[in-house]
């Protein structure tokens, strides 16, 4: 299995190119300092983890990437992110729309109290992406087709999101977040909240997934990140400790912390 | 005296526990035996059965004391005199005799009231020391079966619990049994209205005109008791007042909630809740201080005619009261729709407004509505504003520069001065009074159907 991750991984490395930059990026709350001159290359159409001990930062640097950070008053970003070559925090760049560019899935499911129709066509609206009535219904369908969830839910669409299960409820966020046609996919622990069937379920979307996005996953399962990434970068105490390429962290780390890390003796 | 009695009994039941619980504590000190239940629990279980029994004979006593000793007195009095007399009668000689007990000697009582204040006197100084006695006998049986109870299987704990169950329980019966006095009360007064005055008359008459000739030989109205003119007042001002209350209320809630940073946050909501304490008294010269004169004068510069005082003034004045109401329910609506989706909405690229308007606004609805519903019938209920602000003239009209009246103005103009209570006039009050309890309560079961259907909405 890792002899295929291996090659995979040369394979993406070959043929991507940065997609995300981020250069000496420190966050504070307040007072606390929650990240530490984290630099990192985020690459498209691959799966990047983060992994590390709760509370190292992996969460915080994850939403500075489609500045989510903005909504906490308290918060502080410093430091260079680029996408594409340009810097995110620079002023000319309007958040909201970045936050469509680069789509986040959160940790809980949290589909809006509106129909599964609606969940999913509420971005799309809001950004004008769809031109007609039946645009949009091809916009949903086809985001829903992508989230492994079309053939469950195409004779519900009318009825509330939040009855579905939540491996589907988590599956419809997937479908919420790819119907905006983002180029960047930010997942903040999806699975914690599913059972081991959903979990598989959305492990085999992100791998769907990577063919057209670049995706980054925030995960406390060690198997979750050697099974979807192709990259991990490795979080502690707001460091960012080491990046590399996941089959080399999870069979030969350099740093003694990661080392520890994945064979469980710590965290 | 009777305070002093409760004060013993506090004393006795504050000795009762410190005395078991020393004396558990020591047990389960000495003891080999495990004990059930902690020293506190022996403690609070002879406080409770020291003090509380006592207290309800207390209470129970003095509930009966007055009528009996009355029937003592009075079937004491000589057959001869009270040959023939009727209630009311009897009633007067029982309060003459009263009054003599007490001292108040009025020109030369025959000797058998004398004879009967005297016997009067006599029963209630026995009546109190009986009640000592017994209470303090009470209380200290209490005491010994709590302290004989004391061992190492008593299960104290519970039973404390249980006996702070009942008392529980025993407080909710009395909430509840007050709120059916009140109802029973206000039925019993309204159908003896509706004897005199036929109750279609009264639901579908267009007339108000409560003056009724008091005396025969006084000249007055035939009296109309038609409530829907005054109805009709009620409601005028109440939509005014939602008019005003409604988008303020809602959208500086939402600001506040949504957009506001903390720091304004923090000085603007103490001022908004600073709005919820003004007493309506104080709205009320608000209201025909400053709000009449001013809607006058605006009226008179436009060429408009308009009353001194208008359902628009009072309304309005009623709708700044009700701000903070609404606003208050708004935030904790908008407050209680998780963050999740408030970031679920913004990570998909929504600006703040239209996570407003798209989701958390819809969410919050029927939290909202269940707030304005409430706000109604307050504002049907409102009474001090629109005596000082609003008219007392009923007139059919929807026009708020026009001067109104409303139920709790007729209300309180019909019970002030000194009228019978037999008096149609009188009675009216009660019927006015029925009506708007039906009116608000409905009001209040349709707004907790609202609000509970909004805690089910997302989860």
């Amino acid at each position: 299995m890792n002899k295929t991750i291996t090659a995979e991984a040369q394979i993406a490395s070959n043929i991507v190119s940065a997609k995300i930059s981020a250069r000496k990026v420190n966050v504070f709350y307040g007072d606390t300092h929650a990240i530490k001159d984290v630099s990192i290359e985020i690459l498209d159409r691959s799966v990047t983890a983060f992994i590390g001990p709760s509370g190292c930062g992996k969460s915080t640097f994850l939403r500075c990437l489609n500045r989510m950070n903005d909504t906490i008053d308290i918060c502080r970003v410093e430091g260079t992110i680029e996408l594409d070559g340009h810097d995110i925090y620079d002023a000319s760049v309007d958040p909201v729309q970045l936050r469509a560019r680069v789509g986040m899935v959160f940790q809980k499911p949290n589909p809006f109290p509106k129909s599964i129709y609606d969940n999913i066509a509420y971005g799309p609206k809001i950004h004008g992406l769809a031109q007609s009535k039946a645009d949009l219904d091809g916009i949903v369908e086809s985001a829903l087709r992508r989230a492994a969830l079309w053939e469950e839910v195409k004779d519900r669409l009318a009825a509330p999101g939040t009855g579905l299960s939540g491996g589907q409820q988590q599956r419809l966020c997937i479908a919420r977040a790819i119907a905006t046609a983002p180029e960047v996919l930010l997942m903040d622990e999806p699975c914690s909240a599913l059972d081991p069937i959903a979990t598989a379920q959305v492990e085999e979307l992100i791998d769907e997934l990577r063919k057209s996005y670049s995706v980054v996953i925030v995960t406390h399962s060690m198997q979750q990140a050697a099974r979807v990434s192709q990259k991990t970068a490795f979080f502690h105490l707001g460091l960012m400790l080491e990046y590399d390429d996941t089959s080399k962290i999870f069979t030969n780390p350099d740093h003694e912390k990661t080392q520890a890390y994945i064979t469980g003796r710590f965290g | 005296m009777i305070g002093y009695l409760f004060l013993v009994l506090l004393l006795a039941a504050a000795v009762g526990y410190v005395m078991n619980r020393a004396t558990a504590r020591a047990a389960i000190a000495g003891g080999s035996a495990r004990f059930h239940s902690l020293a506190g629990f022996h403690g609070a279980y002879a406080l409770l059965l020291t003090g509380l029994p006592a207290v309800l004979f207390v209470l129970l006593w003095l509930l009966l004391q007055g009528s009996v000793i009355d029937s003592i007195v009075i079937g004491s009095l000589p057959e001869t005199e009270m040959a023939g007399l009727d209630a009311g009668r009897l009633s007067l000689i029982e309060a003459e005799i009263k009054s003599i007990a007490r001292g108040n000697i009025f020109g030369t009582p025959e000797p058998w009231k004398l004879e009967a204040a005297e016997r009067y006197n006599s029963l209630r100084s026995i009546a109190s020391v009986a009640l000592w006695v017994a209470t303090l006998a009470i209380a200290a049986v209490g005491l010994y079966v709590a302290r004989s109870r004391i061992s190492p299987e008593f299960r104290a704990r519970h039973r404390v619990e249980a006996i702070t169950t009942w008392l529980m329980i025993a407080c909710s019966v009395l909430a509840i049994f007050v709120t059916f006095g009140i109802v029973a009360s206000l039925i019993y007064e309204s159908i003896r209205f509706f004897d005199k005055v036929p109750i279609t008359e009264f639901l579908f008459g267009l007339n108000w005109e409560p003056q009724i000739a008091l005396r025969e030989d006084q000249v007055a109205g035939a009296g109309a008791f038609g409530w829907v003119p005054v109805f009709l007042g009620t409601i005028v001002i109440t939509t005014v007042a939602l008019v005003v209350a409604v988008p303020i209320g809602l959208l500086s809630a939402i600001y506040l909630n949504e957009f506001a940073s903390s720091r304004i946050r923090s000085i603007s909501k103490p001022i908004l809740e600073v709005l919820a304490g003004v007493p309506t008294v104080v709205y009320g010269f608000f209201a025909i201080l400053v709000v009449a004169p001013a809607i006058r004068s605006a009226g008179a510069a436009l060429g408009i005619d308009v009353a001194p005082n208008t359902a628009l003034a009072a309304g309005g004045v009623m709708g700044i009261m009700l701000i903070p109401f609404i606003s208050s329910f708004t935030d904790d609506a908008l407050s209680a729709v998780p963050r999740a989706l408030r970031d679920g909405s913004l990570a998909l690229g929504a600006t703040r407004g239209e996570t407003v308007r798209k989701i958390l606004f819809p969410a919050a609805i029927p939290g909202i509505v269940g707030g304005v519903l409430l706000a109604v019938s307050r504002a049907i209920g409102e009474t001090m504003i629109v005596v000082m602000a609003a008219g007392l003239i009923a007139t059919l009209t929807v026009n708020p520069l026009d001067s109104v009246t409303t139920v709790t103005v007729q209300i309180v103009t019909l019970l002030i001065g000194d009228s019978e209570f037999d008096n149609p006039k009188t009675l009216a009050a009660f019927a006015l009074g029925l009506m708007l309890f039906i009116v608000t309560l409905a009001l209040n079961l349709i707004a907790l159907r609202f609000v509970r259907k909004y805690r089910e909405l997302y989860d």
